[in-house]
C-alpha cells in the first residue's frame, strides 16, 4: 500500500495521549517549558473520564482538621495499598498534592469553603482526616473544565505572541492512536486516526506521555466508559516498556444495580462519608461483621460510636462502612451470596433514613439527580440498591517514581494517571487517583519536556512502520467473513466478569487463559462492516486487540499471585502473605505473547517506614524485614543517645 | 420484561440522509442510548453516536428525540407510550458528521474566544479565601457539562447562520457570567465584553436554553439577565448618559442623542435601531415592500434585536416582573400562526440563480 504519502503529518516536542486530567496537567507542563505540545483524546475536549469522578481530590492540606500532614496521607495510601505502593511515589503524591490544587484555584477553579474560606475537605474511606477537596459531587468535572480552561487560556497568550491559537498547544479530539513509532529503542512518534473522517494521522515527536487512563471496558458491569479499552497499556507494551500490578483491579462496593441497564454506574463513597450505611435484607448494618484485624484499631465497634463520629471524629473511631474499597465490596459480596442481598442482586444503602432531604439534595445533588433520572428512586426517601462494579485498575506501566519515565527498553516514553502503576499499590483510596493525575501529570510532562531538550539529534518514524500501521488498521475493514465486534466484546467480558472477576480461583484463572487465547484468535480475523467516517463498529475492532492484550496481563499475573491482597482476592488463598508483599508481578511482550516476571520490591527508607507502629508493620511484613526493621530503629535510637 | 419498540433514526451524512424504521427490542429500565447500543450490537453496527459516561456527566450523548433536544442517556425509555414511535435525530443546529454525530467545532472555538480567569495579582496559591455563598453563585455555571443543548434550541445561532461571527450563545453568556461572579477574578470588564464582543445583545430572553439545559442551570435567569441589567445600568441608562455629558462643566451637551443604545452601534442587530424581540416578523420596510410584491427568495432575515430599555433606563422584562408565568414566544408575541406564505424567508436552492 502506498497510502503513507497522504497521510497528515505533524512536528510536536511532546505529544500527549489522553486529555483527562493526567494528560491535560503533563500539556500545561511541557507547554510551560516552552515545547511545542500537542494533546490528543479519543472523545471531544472536556469529556475524558475524569469528568466523571465524584467525591474529591485527595491532599492534606489540614483545612479542617490541622492535625493532617504529608506523613499522615502517606501512611493512609500506603496502608490502602497494603503496602505494595511504590513507597517514593507514595511519598511525592502525599507532599505535593497540596501545592497541585492550590494551583487549581489560580487556574480558575471553585472549590467547596470552609467557613473561614479555605477549600472544604470531605470524609472518604481509608482517610484518617477529612481530606479530599470537592465540589459538591462533581468534582471530576471541576478538574477538568479548570484544566481545559488554562489551557485555553495558555492558547489565548500564544495566540497574543504568534497570532496563533495553535502555535504551541494543540488539541487533536475525537483522534485516536493505535500505535507508537520508534526509532531503535527510541520512541519516533505515534500513528492513529480522526475518528470523524477514518484519514490516518503520523505525528512526529520524540517525547510521548502515555494518559490513556484504565482498561474497565473489559468488564460487564463497570463504570468505565467506552474509552477505557487499555490503549495506554497496550501501547507501552508494544513498545518495549513493562507494566507491573496487573492482577489488582479495583470494584467499586458501590455501583447501581438497578436498573439493569445502568448496572455498575457508580454511587459516590460520599453518600457512605455523609452518612449513608449499608444494610442488608434484614435491615442489619452488617459492616460491623467485616472489619479486618490489621483495621480493627481505626474502626468503631458499635452504631452507636460510628454514628457520633460524623459530628465528633476527634474522640470517636469511623464506621466500618469506610473500610478501603476492597474489603466493602467483598463484604458486600459475601452478604450477597448468604442470600440476605436485596431483589436486584445488590444491598441497601440507605441515607434517606439519617439525614433530611432538604441536606441530601444539598450535598448530594447530582446522585439525588441520578437515581432520579435514571432509576425513578427518590434517594431522600427510599434507601439505594447497590453492588460492586469494576471501577480502577491499580495496575499500569512501570514507571520511575520521579520522572514518569517508562521502563524496560524504550526511551522518550512517560505515563502518568490511571495508566500508569505503583502509585497506589493493591488498592487506590478514593479520592487519591484526582490528585495523582495532577502530581505525576505535572511531572511526567515535565520531565517529557527536558527529555526532548536533551536530544541532540530527533528520532526519525521508520516508512514501513507506518505502512505497517495502516494495514493493521484497514484489516477490519477489508475483511468481511470475520465476527462482529461487537460479539467478541461480550465474549470477552463474559470470560472477563466470570473467570477473572472479584473473587478468583486457581481453575478458572487456567481456564480464562485458554479462552483468552481462543479470543485472540478470533479477534484477529475481526470483520466491521461499513467505511471508515465516524464508524464505532471499527473503532471497537481496532480497541479489542489493546483489550485482549491487557486482560492476558490480568489473567496470567492473578494465577501466579498466590494470596489475597487488596484488588485482588483468591478463594484458594484467602491470606495477605508477607512474602508476596516483596513481589511485583511485571508483565512484558515477548513477539506476540505476555511475559511474566517477578522483581522485588524497592525497599522504604528508613525514616519513612518508621512512621509507622512497629505493630502495624508486623501484620505487613516478613519475620527477617521485622528484624531489620527493629536494627534500624536500635541504630537511630543509639544515633540519638550519642 | 421485553419488548419490541419501534424506532426511526436519522441515518446520512453531509450529502444527505435520511430516517430509516428499525424494530428493537427493549427493556425494562433502559435509555435511548441503551436501545442505540443494542441496534449497533445488532442491525446497524455503524451507527455513529456520541456518549462516554452513560450517567449524564459528560454532555456527550446529545441528540433530539422526538424533536424535543435531550441527553440520550437521561431519557428512559419508560417516559414514552407502549405504542409510540421514538424518532432520533442529530442536533439540527451543527453540521452533520454522520448519523447522530455533529460538528460542534463552533462551541470550542467559542471557548476559546471567551478571556480565561485572571488571577488575582497580589494572592499566593493556597492563600485563596471565599466565602461559600460567594463562591456558589458561579458553581452553579460550573455546573455545566457541555452538552451543547442550550447552543443547539437557540434561535439567533440556529436560525441565523450569519450570526455566528458575532454571538457566542448561552453557553458562554454563562461562562462571562460565571467569571463576572467569581470573587477574585481580577478582570472588570466581563459584562461589557459579553456585550461588545459575544453578542449579548442578539439575546431576547426567550429562555428556552434555560428549558432545555439537563443541568438545570437558570442559564437566563441567573446569567443572562443579570448581565444585561447591568450592563444597562452602567453604560446604556440614558439618562446617566446624558447626565454625565450635560452636568460635565464646561461642556457643551451632545444633542444627537436618538438611541439608548449607541454604545453598542458595532452590532448589526442594535444598529437598526428596532424594538422588536422576535426574529420571524420583520419590520424593515425595505424587506415589507419585497415581500408585498411578491419577491421574497432574497428577502433578508431581520436581525434579532434586544428589547428597548425602559425610561428608567432598564430592560422592560425580568422574569419577576414579566406578565405571565411561562416563557415569551420564541417568535415573539406579536406573530400569529400560521404565518401568511409572504412572510416566509425560506430560500429555494433551486430558484436562487432566477433573480
Ligand atoms: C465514575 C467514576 C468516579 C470516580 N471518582 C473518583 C473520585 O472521586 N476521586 C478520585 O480521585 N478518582 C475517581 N475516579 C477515578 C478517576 O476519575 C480516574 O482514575 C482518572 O480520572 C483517570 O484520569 P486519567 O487522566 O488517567 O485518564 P482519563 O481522564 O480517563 O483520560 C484518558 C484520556 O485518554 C484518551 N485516550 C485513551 N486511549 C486513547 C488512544 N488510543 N488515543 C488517543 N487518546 C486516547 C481518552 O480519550 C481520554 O481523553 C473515578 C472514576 C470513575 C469511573
Ligand atoms: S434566552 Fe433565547 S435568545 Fe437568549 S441565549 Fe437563551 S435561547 Fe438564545
Ligand atoms: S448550560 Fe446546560 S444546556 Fe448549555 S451546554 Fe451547559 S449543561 Fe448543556
Ligand atoms: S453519555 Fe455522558 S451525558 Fe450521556
Amino acid at each position: 500500500m502506498t497510502t503513507t504519502t497522504r497521510i497528515e503529518r505533524h512536528h510536536y516536542d511532546v505529544v500527549v495521549i489522553g486529555a483527562g486530567g493526567a494528560g491535560l496537567r503533563a500539556a500545561i507542563e511541557a507547554r510551560l517549558a516552552g515545547k511545542k505540545t500537542a494533546i490528543i483524546s479519543k472523545s471531544l475536549f472536556g469529556k475524558a473520564h475524569t469528568v466523571m469522578a465524584e467525591g474529591g481530590a485527595a491532599a492534606a492540606m489540614g483545612n479542617v482538621n490541622s492535625r493532617d500532614n504529608w506523613q499522615v496521607h502517606f501512611r493512609d495510601t500506603m496502608r490502602g495499598g497494603k503496602f505494595l505502593n511504590n513507597f517514593r511515589m507514595a511519598e511525592l503524591h502525599a507532599k505535593e498534592s497540596p501545592q497541585r490544587i492550590w494551583e487549581l484555584e489560580t487556574y480558575g477553579a471553585l472549590f467547596d469553603r470552609t467557613k473561614d474560606g479555605k477549600i472544604s475537605q470531605r470524609n472518604f474511606g481509608g482517610h484518617e482526616y477529612p481530606r479530599l477537596a470537592h465540589v459538591g459531587d462533581r468534582t471530576g468535572l471541576e478538574l477538568i473544565r479548570t484544566l481545559q480552561q488554562k489551557i485555553v487560556s495558555l492558547q489565548q497568550e500564544d495566540k497574543r505572541e504568534f497570532g496563533s491559537y495553535d502555535a504551541r498547544i494543540r488539541v487533536f479530539s475525537e483522534t485516536t492512536i493505535t500505535e507508537l513509532l520508534l526509532d531503535g529503542d527510541r520512541v519516533a512518534g505515534a500513528f492513529g486516526y480522526y475518528r470523524e473522517s477514518g484519514e490516518f494521522i503520523l505525528f512526529e515527536a520524540p517525547s510521548v506521555v502515555l494518559a490513556t487512563g484504565g482498561v474497565g471496558r473489559s468488564y460487564k458491569v463497570t463504570s468505565n466508559s467506552w474509552e477505557y479499552t487499555g490503549d495506554g497499556h497496550a501501547l507501552a507494551l508494544r513498545a518495549g516498556a513493562t507494566l507491573i500490578n496487573m492482577e489488582f483491579l479495583q470494584f467499586h462496593p458501590t455501583g447501581m444495580v438497578w436498573p439493569p441497564s445502568v448496572k455498575g454506574i457508580l454511587v459516590t463513597e460520599s453518600v457512605r462519608g455523609d452518612g449513608g450505611v449499608l444494610k442488608n435484607s434484614e435491615g442489619k448494618r452488617f459492616m460491623f461483621d467485616y472489619v479486618p484485624d490489621v483495621f480493627r484499631k481505626q474502626y468503631a465497634e458499635t452504631e452507636e460510636e460510628a454514628d457520633r463520629w460524623y459530628t465528633d471524629p476527634d474522640n470517636n473511631r469511623r464506621p466500618p462502612e469506610l473500610l478501603p474499597r476492597d474489603e466493602v465490596a467483598r463484604a458486600i459480596n459475601s452478604e450477597v451470596k448468604a442470600g440476605r442481598g436485596s431483589p436486584a442482586g445488590g444491598v441497601f444503602l440507605d441515607i434517606a433514613s439519617r439525614r433530611s432531604a432538604e441536606e441530601i439534595r444539598r450535598r448530594l445533588p447530582s446522585m439525588y439527580h441520578q437515581f432520579k433520572e435514571l432509576a425513578d428512586v427518590d434517594i431522600t426517601a427510599e434507601p439505594m440498591e447497590v453492588g460492586p462494579t469494576c471501577h480502577y485498575v491499580m495496575g499500569g506501566v512501570e514507571v520511575d517514581p520521579d520522572s514518569g519515565a517508562a521502563f524496560g527498553h524504550v526511551r522518550g516514553l512517560f505515563a502518568a494517571g490511571e495508566v500508569s502503576g505503583g502509585m497506589h499499590g493493591s488498592n487506590r483510596l478514593g479520592g487519591n487517583s484526582l490528585s495523582d493525575l495532577l502530581v505525576f501529570g505535572k511531572r511526567a510532562g515535565g520531565h517529557a519536556a527536558s527529555y526532548a531538550d536533551g536530544l541532540t539529534a530527533r528520532p526519525k518514524v521508520a516508512v514501513d512502520a507506518v505502512e505497517a500501521a495502516v494495514e493493521t488498521a484497514l484489516a477490519p475493514l477489508q475483511r468481511d467473513t470475520g465476527e462482529s465486534p461487537y460479539t467478541l466484546q461480550q465474549d470477552l467480558q463474559v470470560v472477563m466478569g466470570d473467570l477473572v472477576g472479584i473473587i478468583r480461583r486457581e481453575g478458572e484463572l487456567a481456564d480464562a487463559l485458554v479462552r483468552l487465547a481462543e479470543l485472540r484468535e478470533r479477534v484477529a480475523k475481526v470483520s466491521a462492516a461499513g467505511g471508515r467516517r465516524y464508524n464505532p463498529g471499527w473503532h471497537l475492532a481496532l480497541d479489542l486487540r489493546n483489550m485482549l492484550v491487557v486482560s492476558e496481563c490480568t489473567a496470567k499475573a492473578a494465577l501466579e499471585r498466590q494470596e489475597s491482597r487488596g484488588g485482588h482476592t483468591r478463594e484458594d488463598y484467602p491470606a495477605m502473605e508477607p512474602k508476596w508483599r516483596q513481589v511485583n508481578l511485571v508483565c512484558s511482550l515477548d513477539g506476540d505473547s505476555v511475559r511474566l516476571t517477578r522483581k522485588p520490591l524497592p525497599k522504604m527508607r528508613p525514616e519513612l517506614i518508621s512512621l509507622f507502629d512497629r505493630a502495624e508493620l508486623a501484620k505487613y511484613l516478613t519475620d527477617e524485614e521485622l528484624a531489620d526493621f527493629d536494627a534500624s530503629v536500635a541504630d537511630a535510637g543509639e544515633a540519638d543517645n550519642r | 420484561m421485553s419488548a419490541k419498540r419501534q424506532f426511526r433514526i436519522w441515518r446520512g451524512d453531509e450529502t444527505g440522509g435520511d430516517l430509516q424504521d428499525y424494530m428493537v427490542e427493549v427493556n425494562e429500565g433502559e435509555v435511548v442510548l441503551d436501545v442505540i447500543h443494542r441496534l449497533q450490537a445488532t442491525d446497524a453496527p455503524d451507527l455513529a453516536c456520541r456518549w462516554n459516561c452513560k450517567a449524564g456527566k459528560c454532555g456527550s450523548c446529545s441528540m433530539e428525540i422526538n424533536g424535543k433536544p435531550r441527553l440520550g442517556c437521561m431519557t428512559r425509555m419508560s417516559t414514552f407510550g407502549d405504542e409510540e414511535t421514538v424518532t432520533v435525530t442529530p442536533l439540527r443546529t451543527f453540521p452533520v458528521i454522520r448519523d447522530l454525530v455533529t460538528d460542534v467545532s463552533f462551541n470550542y472555538e467559542k471557548a476559546r474566544e471567551t478571556p480565561a480567569f485572571a488571577p488575582p495579582a497580589d494572592v499566593a496559591p493556597g492563600d485563596y479565601r471565599m466565602q461559600q455563598v460567594d463562591v456558589e453563585r458561579s458553581q452553579e455555571f460550573r455546573k455545566c457539562i457541555e452538552c451543547f443543548l442550550c447552543q443547539n434550541v437557540c434561535h439567533v445561532i440556529r436560525d441565523h447562520e450569519e450570526n455566528k461571527q458575532a454571538f457566542s450563545g448561552p453557553r458562554y453568556f454563562i461562562r462571562a457570567a460565571e467569571l463576572d461572579m467569581h470573587p477574585l477574578d481580577a478582570r472588570t470588564d466581563r459584562k461589557e465584553y459579553a456585550q461588545a464582543e459575544q453578542g449579548l445583545g442578539f439575546c431576547n430572553i426567550t429562555k428556552c436554553c434555560t428549558e432545555v439545559c439537563p443541568e438545570h442551570i437558570k442559564i437566563t435567569d441567573n446569567g443572562i439577565i443579570p448581565m444585561k441589567e447591568r450592563v444597562v445600568d452602567r453604560r446604556y441608562d440614558p439618562l446617566v448618559w446624558l447626565g454625565s455629558k450635560i452636568f460635565r462643566r464646561g461642556e457643551t451637551p451632545q444633542t444627537s442623542v436618538t438611541t439608548a443604545r449607541q454604545g453598542s452601534a458595532s452590532l448589526p442587530g442594535t444598529s437598526r435601531g428596532g424594538v422588536h424581540s422576535h426574529a420571524g416578523g420583520s419590520h424593515d420596510p425595505q424587506a415589507e415592500a419585497q415581500a408585498q410584491s411578491g419577491v421574497n427568495w432574497h428577502r433578508e432575515v431581520p436581525h434579532p434585536t434586544a428589547p428597548a430599555v425602559d425610561d428608567r433606563g432598564r430592560l422592560p422584562l425580568t422574569e419577576l416582573t414579566f406578565d405571565r408565568a411561562a416563557a415569551p414566544s420564541p417568535f415573539g408575541d406579536d406573530v400569529t400562526f400560521p404565518m401568511p406564505p409572504e412572510h416566509l424567508n425560506f430560500a429555494h436552492p433551486d430558484q436562487d440563480d432566477k433573480h
